[in-house]
């Protein structure tokens, strides 16, 4: 059995008067990509914001690479190796594409090799360089988040529902680039579009009200219609 | 692969072309070429004073979102403490030596600005940390702070005004044509220029300035990069505490006398120029404080009774154009 990566077990959020999450457990697996599915509101986002110390868990424990980083401070966790594509994608619209990335180098200058691997995945970072990352439409921001994500190697990569908004030609492109990027790094992705995770997944876990209600192979829900039906009902029907 | 050119990047010039613009504007109306001079170096100099002051105030509230009422006590502080050094070294401010002078004025300046700093750092931890995202109670509990402040002013150094003489060498002025120059406005333009390009140059082009720029878009995205922004932002809040304390250094030379209650004098034109550059741009800081002193010294000559409300006129004026202030995005 793969090694896992990040564990959450028994994790309880509030936000406000508001219990958002009621008891996660959650495992991802050392390298390949896990995803999170489930409809608006499901608790995908308040665990992502939760692993990254963005919201303090109220009650259980999160591992990552056999460390208990329930109570880190965000930057702490990033320093631990957790790169964060939050939904808004969160790019410094005032700041350039190069500015962008520079400031997620935390460890000196860019690496130049790293940079020409980004820019095989995402060909108009390189076009738009120096160009204010606010002006980018949102397929191109999408890019400078996920590209300032993984301008220096990070273990696990957490990325918040990519697709949302965006053109279909622009998703099959992403959805290539997660591909490639999964190979070097584990993924783990959040989305409301089966459709697009169903090919790229290696294991998914899928969220009802705070709670992870099914986790397993990808495989074994993408090829059971039944248990699609059953877990994602007529979400899933509107996506296809 | 595509062909297409990129769409140019849009180009905002026209609040960099409003100082230039009055400048020009008002040279026929008031007729005289030397009397203009002296009037726009007195506006420059003094606008430079203001910037000073107010840089530190806009990048706080551009940074952290803190409505820092207090921000004066930092003037009045950075001005008493300056003569902690001036005072003993008064041989030096009388000697016509100008090397000596700035030597003296240039110690006073470094005790200022470590002394504001220090304040700012303990001000932060005490005063505004229990009020984080409470704008009212932020300014009421600042407000509270430079009271509080001023009193123990009162207290170390007396009610009375304390005198802050000019250096001999920067006394008088030099004569530019038929213009008449005070050496120390020269000095105060000098200043204000050396603080916005070193500001200018640490937050465009240093990888701090990034991350303050940054952590003003988005300080919870900085946060997930990996970078403590709570230090971050009490570095800032001590920088532009400093900043303030730099500024009433120069402002009680300009002066030449002290009180506790300078610092909360000159808030009204800290705050107009800070709402009108835009709340968190030091380009728009510099640019408003220049437009206010200016309009203000032509003002004054050209129609006497209108200096009084100048400033509230030129507000108006930029709010109706860019409600958000010259640089606010």
């Amino acid at each position: 059995m793969t090694e896992a990566l990040l564990t959450l077990s028994g994790v309880h959020t509030h936000i406000g008067e508001y219990h958002i999450l009621q008891g996660v457990d959650l495992v991802v697996p050392r390298c390949g990509l896990a995803v999170l599915l489930g409809r608006n509101g499901a608790g995908k986002t308040t665990t992502l914001r939760t692993i990254m110390g963005l919201w303090q868990a109220s009650a259980g424990r999160i591992e990552f690479n056999g460390r208990d980083i329930t109570t880190m401070k965000t930057p702490d966790i990033a320093q631990a190796g957790i790169a964060y594509v939050p939904e808004s994608m969160a790019v410094f619209g005032g700041l350039t594409v190069r500015e962008n990335l520079y400031l997620a180098a935390r460890n000196g200058p860019m690496d130049e090799q790293r940079l020409e691997w980004i820019f095989n995945f995402f060909p108009a970072l390189k076009k738009f360089w120096h160009y204010p990352a606010g002006n980018l439409s949102g397929g191109q921001k999408q890019m400078v988040a996920i590209a300032r994500a993984i301008i220096e190697p990070r273990e696990l990569l957490l990325i918040d529902e990519p697709t949302k908004g965006l053109a279909p030609a622009i998703i099959d492109n992403l959805a290539e680039a997660i591909r490639q990027l999964k190979g070097s790094t584990t993924v783990l992705l959040v989305e409301q579009n089966f459709n697009f995770v169903r090919k790229l997944g290696d294991t998914v876990a899928v969220m009802d009200d705070g709670h992870i209600v099914h986790s397993g192979a990808m495989a074994d829900l993408a090829s059971d219609r039944a248990l699609q039906e059953r877990l994602l009902g007529l979400a899933l029907d509107s996506h296809q | 692969m595509s062909t297409t050119t990129l769409p140019a990047i849009p180009k905002d010039y026209a609040p960099l072309l409003l100082v230039p613009a009055l400048m020009l504007a008002v040279l026929p109306l008031i007729g005289s070429a030397s009397t203009w001079t002296t009037l726009t170096v007195a506006g420059l100099a003094m606008g430079m004073m203001i910037f000073i002051m107010s840089s530190g105030l806009t990048l706080v509230f551009g940074l952290m979102d803190v409505l820092n009422f207090g921000h004066g006590a930092f003037v009045s502080v950075g001005a008493f403490a300056a003569t902690l050094v001036l005072a003993p070294m008064k041989g030096w401010l009388e000697a016509e030596s100008l090397a000596m002078n700035l030597g003296a004025l240039g110690l006073a300046v470094l005790m200022a600005m470590a002394v504001t700093a220090l304040l700012g750092w303990a001000f932060e931890r005490v005063v505004i940390m229990p009020v984080y995202g409470q704008h009212l109670k932020q300014i009421l509990i600042t407000m509270g702070g430079m009271i509080v402040v001023e009193q123990l002013i009162d207290v170390i150094w007396g009610a009375e005004q304390v005198p802050l003489p000019l250096p001999a060498a920067l006394r008088g002025a030099i004569l530019l044509g038929d213009s008449a120059i005070e050496k120390y406005r020269l000095l105060a333009v000098a200043v204000g220029l050396l603080v916005f390009v070193g500001l200018f140059l640490i937050l465009n082009r240093s990888k701090l300035g990034l991350l303050i720029r940054a952590g003003v878009e988005n300080g919870e995205m900085v946060e997930a990069l990996g970078y403590r922004i709570r230090r971050l932002f009490v570095a800032v809040f001590a920088a532009g505490s400093a900043l303030a304390g730099l500024g009433g250094v120069m402002w009680g030379l300009y002066k030449e006398t002290l009180t506790a209650s300078m610092g909360g004098e000159v808030m009204v034109m800290i705050f107009i120029t800070v709402i009108i550059g835009g709340l968190g741009s030091v380009g728009g800081c510099f640019i408003g404080a220049l437009l206010m002193a200016l309009t203000a010294n032509y003002a004054g000559f050209l129609a006497p009774k209108l200096a009084l409300v100048s400033h509230i006129v030129l507000m108006l004026a930029v709010l109706l154009w860019r409600p958000a202030g010259l640089m606010r995005k």
